[in-house]
């Protein structure tokens, strides 16, 4: 009752700010959380540094500088954060690996998603004997040890970009489906999807209008925690050099470099870490903030 | 109980089949084969290697021959360690492996749980802020990064510690290794385990203890670690999987000789016969240990009764 | 007064918000003797919860509070944390509104309740065991002796609460604060814990604290009254001074705030409108891929029929099948028997047949929050029918619609842009009225469109359905567990339990006259609730 009376009051605090929609609501607790914004506002600038960078220098992808091998990072030679062992310089290439693990997190969230909502969308909402056999493969999925498949893939089939997105997408869109099938099934028992029915509203209009607004909020703050675990497999699977190939590089790619020469030229480990790291921290801590922002229960 | 962890197990079987039967076909329509070395072996003599371990056969009989071999537990030779059968290898590596994986989990559970219960019940503090921001710092740097990263400053630049190498499982060797692969998971956990404590101890049962009179460490101690411990518990399945993953990586860097290590090692060479071994073994272990988790948790809750 | 066991002066409660401080209770003082009841009457957000459970300082931290609380004469407020935990559970002890979430679901009960009496008597587990059990067979919990070794989910809702009421009486206190404890429990229930409650209090001779929003509990149960609204005091006074002679217009209001009036009986020859024979509805219990499935049949063959102007109310506690009977006519659910609307047979329409009938059959659920939306503003909502129905209409035609609806329903237009969230419990049973009015529908469900708001809103929403009825010449199935709102609206009456028909008739005959035991148990048990 005492939480009852309080949140009846804070509607009543609330009232001030009306004609909100609840998106715009989550929005303006979004822009209160600092760390997040400061997050979103790192990642853009990363995003954009990885774009539009490697025009801006003057080494290519594959340039080598027949003057510098494994040199420390300085202002004068114009490598800023030094060359490789091969002599080329390690910013461009960190870049240009920026630019594949980025795409990578995207494309393989978008394939995670779509397969996910399709999935949980369909089971949740036929429900019965369908839902109970999808549900099943689900389970069985779950119990395989899907490392060691996708390793075995990119393996059979070569280090191949498409494969990457493909594989990864492949194996992150278990938790997704149960979430959506989670939401469905939840809203399917709502009153307002029953009054919707009473009202003669079409199972298209139904799910367009009424299950799909509802059920993205769950849906946004779980792809904004799938993008850094695809960020992650991605460069696990290029650190055991199964991801992408030469020239290509990626960050996972150039750690694992670095990892073999990171007691001559520590910063070849320590450019490409920094990037990922922050990238990740990043991405966690907006996923954290969207949460609270979109559930404002949690906090 | 009994008849639930039999339907358990039962269950099992569907989900290894599946996975040797992905695994075998896999590595079969891989391009390349397991006598592809440097140099190149004579004609005959590479047909009369085939012919001895039956790869001259079409591939649903050597696929037959592979599940019965395996029914008999019998994993077939290494084709690269020659004088190793599979079985031999892995019981090799296993207790390595298993010593690392799990000293790993329980440093992540010890470390993880208390510093979870401590951000919650100092929540909004500067003690909760700073478990907190560490645990995302750990979520967000790999272990592949970790690893290098610690063996560079303990191994080599102060040389507390041995860089590498296992020297039959020393104390020294295990510090590092062990570390790297349980950050992550310590992070993990102590993150859920904050939450979740934080939802029990706005529960109504919590009111309940506390109108009772007993103490805030007794209404904790008594009534809030346990629930708050369930949802923490059914992560466990996911966070054994992904140590066991973590320790492919880690075996590699700090050059220990468990099975993780073979593995891609095996897959790029090809040797078939050791690569079904490493993903079968994983699997069925995987499988028991979800298994395992499933019991625990429903020792820790009455309400479930596994009767369906 | 000096012997006054508990006395409240000048209490306030300040709640800080990020978005500024709320105010729960505002200077409020009372006091209570030992061994008598008083309640504690308000509205959801009257401070009245607040109030108690600073007494037992079970508030969050984030509550201020000043003036006093003495408990024989000592500062409840002032006191150490080691003290008041040496009166917690102990000389006073607490019941909460929420029996299904307020014991631990780990521990067996036993152990609970034992809890209790190990802390503040000192006995061990094995000297508690023979206590508990007595305890457990006190408060009515059958074969206390094997129960004790329960786990909360093995027990109804009715009987957590008696297990929480053992826990509170462990160590005979002095005072019980009882928050609500009957709320949400069905009403036959309701009336055993409250028997419960006057039986142990006249055997320990406690004080009691009683909080609520019921009045009829209050008027049946308490020897004094304190009406909270908005964190204030606003009369005190015995029982019978209140009730019989009430000062304030706060007051005056909840006390008439229980529905009144009658239906006025219609014309038997109107057609009939909604025809139902044979009805039944099962649930799957356990859906099995490879195996015949469990079923539960939730309603068991009931007719039906309705006539035009008509309206039939359902009466039933929780599980009787009124809900799902309800749903299974308007065809949202999958059922046997035949259904007539109007001369269709809809139980044999698909989909696409039975759209055009939706627009004459239209529902008004219970829970305001769940109802709308939260994700289309108002007019969204309202408007929604008509893209169905009336695609011909045009942006500017439906906005007309919609304001007209709106208007009917006593909201301002102005309110169209705005999101279901912004508005009371209240409003947005009338946006769901305004949703159904829309389509210009002859027949209305109303399953249990009243059952959470507060009684003086309640009033207004009957009202307003009543006026509607009249003015559309609308037919009525009326689904709700409150028998006082059945009463007030209904033209006859039929009394569910477990899926089937136990009686039905004229209102007024059932309601004067019930003839089966479970109807007279209900209305015995009711009446606490609608003495109108």
């Amino acid at each position: 009752m005492t939480t009852d009376t309080l949140s009846d009051n804070r509607l009543s605090l609330s009232d001030a700010t009306a004609g909100e929609s609840l998106g715009r609501d989550a929005w303006r607790r979004l822009k209160q959380n600092r760390a997040a914004m400061v997050s979103l506002v790192l990642l853009v600038v990363i995003a954009v540094t990885c774009l539009i960078g490697p025009y801006l220098l003057p080494w290519g992808l594959a340039d080598v500088d027949w003057n510098a091998f494994s040199a420390a990072p300085s202002l004068e030679s114009g490598h800023f954060l030094g060359t490789d062992a091969n002599g080329r310089d390690l910013l461009t290439r960190t870049l240009y690996g920026g630019r594949v693990s980025l795409s990578v997190a995207l494309v393989a969230t978008f394939v995670s998603l779509v397969i996910g909502v399709l999935y949980g969308a369909i089971s949740g909402y036929v429900g019965g004997r369908l839902d109970s056999l999808m549900m099943r493969f689900v389970d069985i999925m779950y119990s395989l040890p899907f490392m060691f498949l996708v390793i075995l893939l990119m393996v059979v089939f070569g280090r191949n970009i498409f494969l990457i997105y493909a594989a990864i997408g492949a194996v992150e869109w278990l938790d997704m489906a149960r979430i959506v099938r989670g939401q469905t099934l939840a809203l399917k028992q709502r009153e307002f999807i029953e009054a919707a029915h009473a009202l003669g509203v079409r199972d298209r209009k139904i799910v367009t209008r009424h299950l799909i607004p509802n059920a993205i909020g769950p849906v946004i703050i779980y792809v904004t925690l799938t993008v850094p675990k695809v960020i992650l497999l991605e460069s696990f699977l290029s650190f055991l050099g199964l991801g992408v190939q030469e020239p290509l590089t990626s960050w996972g790619v150039l750690i694992s470099e670095g990892t073999d020469m990171m007691q001559s030229a520590p910063w070849l480990l320590l450019v490409p870490s920094l990037f990922l790291a922050v990238t990740l921290f990043c991405l966690n801590f907006l996923g954290d903030g969207l949460r609270d922002a979109l559930d404002p229960k949690t906090r | 109980m009994l008849s639930y962890t039999l339907k358990r197990l039962l269950t099992a079987v569907p989900t290894l089949l599946i996975v040797i039967t992905i695994s075998f076909f896999l590595m079969r329509v891989a391009p390349g084969g397991p006598f592809d070395g440097e140099r190149q072996l004579p004609p005959e003599i590479e047909a009369n290697l085939k012919a001895a371990y039956h790869l001259d056969e079409p591939l649903p009989q050597q696929y037959l021959r592979y599940m019965g071999n395996l029914l008999q537990g019998d994993f077939g030779p290494s084709f690269k360690y020659k004088d190793f059968s599979v079985t031999e290898l892995i019981a090799q590596g296993f207790p390595v492996s298993l010593e690392i994986g799990g000293l790993a989990i329980l440093v992540a559970l010890l470390l993880g749980l208390p510093l979870g219960i401590i951000a919650a019940l100092r929540r909004n503090t500067m003690i909760d802020y700073t478990v907190m921001g560490t645990a995302l710092a750990g979520i967000a740097v790999p272990n592949f990064v970790i690893a290098p990263i610690l063996a560079l400053v303990f191994g080599v630049l102060l040389a507390w510690l041995p860089a590498g190498g296992w020297n039959g499982g020393a104390l020294p060797n295990l510090v590092l290794p062990v570390i790297a692969l349980s950050i992550q998971q310590i992070a993990y956990i102590a993150r859920m385990m904050r939450a979740s404590m934080i939802e029990v101890l706005g529960s109504h049962y919590i009111r309940t203890a506390r109108a009772k009179g007993l103490s805030e460490r007794q209404v904790i101690w008594r009534h809030a670690i346990r629930p708050a411990l369930l949802p923490v518990t059914s992560y466990l399945g996911p966070a054994i999987a992904g140590i066991i993953t973590g320790s492919v990586v880690i075996e590699q860097i700090f050059g220990i000789p468990g099975i993780g290590r073979y593995f891609v090692q095996a897959a790029l060479n090809r040797d078939y016969t050791l690569v079904m071994g490493t993903v079968v073994f994983y699997g069925a272990l995987i499988v028991l240990m979800n298994l395992l988790v499933d019991l625990l948790y429903s020792a820790l809750d009455p309400q479930i009764r596994y009767d369906d | 007064m000096a012997d006054n066991l508990l006395e409240i002066d000048n209490l306030s409660v300040d709640f800080q918000l990020p978005n500024g401080t709320v105010s729960a209770v505002k200077e409020v003082s009372f006091s209570i003797q030992p061994g008598e009841t008083l309640a504690l009457v308000g509205e959801s957000g009257s401070g009245k919860s607040v109030s108690s459970t600073a007494a037992m300082r079970l508030l969050p931290e984030l509550a201020q509070t000043s003036g006093a609380i003495r408990f024989k004469g000592e500062d409840l407020l002032s006191v150490t944390p080691k003290r008041m935990r040496r009166i917690r559970g102990n000389a006073i002890s607490m019941i909460f509104q929420e029996p299904m979430t307020s014991l631990n679901p780990l521990q067996r009960i036993g152990a609970q309740i034992a809890e209790v009496l190990e802390k503040h008597l000192g006995l061990n587990r094995r000297q508690a065991r023979p206590k508990v059990i007595e305890l457990l067979e006190q408060v009515g919990i059958p074969e206390p002796s094997r129960r004790i070794d329960s786990y909360p989910y093995e027990l109804s809702g009715g009987q957590r609460q008696r297990v929480m009421i053992a826990m509170a009486l462990a160590c005979e206190p002095e005072l019980l604060i009882a928050d609500e404890p009957t709320t949400a429990l069905d009403v036959t229930v309701q009336a055993q814990i409250l028997a419960l409650l006057k039986d142990l209090q006249s055997r320990y001779g406690m004080a009691i604290l009683f909080i609520t929003h019921d009045l009829g509990i209050v008027r049946h149960f308490a020897d004094r009254v304190c009406v909270m609204r908005h964190g204030e005091l606003v009369e005190s006074g015995t029982t019978g001074e209140v009730f019989g002679n009430p000062q304030h217009d706060y007051t005056r209001m909840l006390i008439d705030a229980n529905p009144r009036g009658r239906k006025a009986p219609i014309d038997t020859t109107m057609p009939m409108l909604l025809e139902a024979e044979d009805v039944r509805v099962r649930f799957a219990l356990k859906k099995r891929l490879f195996r015949a499935s469990e079923y539960f049949e939730a309603v068991r063959g009931i007719d039906l029929s309705i006539r035009r102007g008509q309206t039939v109310g359902i009466v039933g506690e929780s599980g009787s099948g009124k809900s799902t009977l309800g749903r299974a006519l308007l065809r949202l659910l999958k059922s046997r028997g035949e259904i007539r609307f109007d001369g269709h047979d809809i139980a044999t329409l698909d989909t696409g047949s039975m759209r055009p009938l939706r627009s004459r059959m239209q529902v008004v659920f219970q829970d305001p929050f769940g109802s709308l939306s939260p994700r289309m503003t108002v007019g969204e909502v309202i408007s929604e029918g008509l893209r169905v129905h009336h695609p011909e209409l045009n942006r500017r035609q439906r906005e007309a619609q919609v304001i007209e609806a709106l208007e009917e329903v006593a909201l301002d237009p102005a309110m169209r842009n705005r999101y279901p969230h912004e508005f009371s419990g209240g409003q947005r049973q009338r946006i769901a009225i305004a949703r159904a009015l829309v389509l210009k529908p002859e027949f209305l469900l109303l399953d249990e469109p009243t059952s959470a708001l507060d009684r003086s809103v309640q009033v207004t929403v009957i009202d307003l359905l009543r006026d509607l009825q009249q003015k559309h010449d609308l037919t009525y199935l009326f689904i709700s567990h409150d028998l006082a709102v059945v009463r007030a609206l209904a033209d006859t009456v039929l009394v569910m339990k477990e899926g089937e028909v136990v009686e039905q008739g004229n209102t007024e005959e059932i309601f004067a006259n019930p003839r089966e035991r479970y109807t007279q148990e209900l209305m015995r048990a009711a009446f606490v609730d609608a003495a109108a």
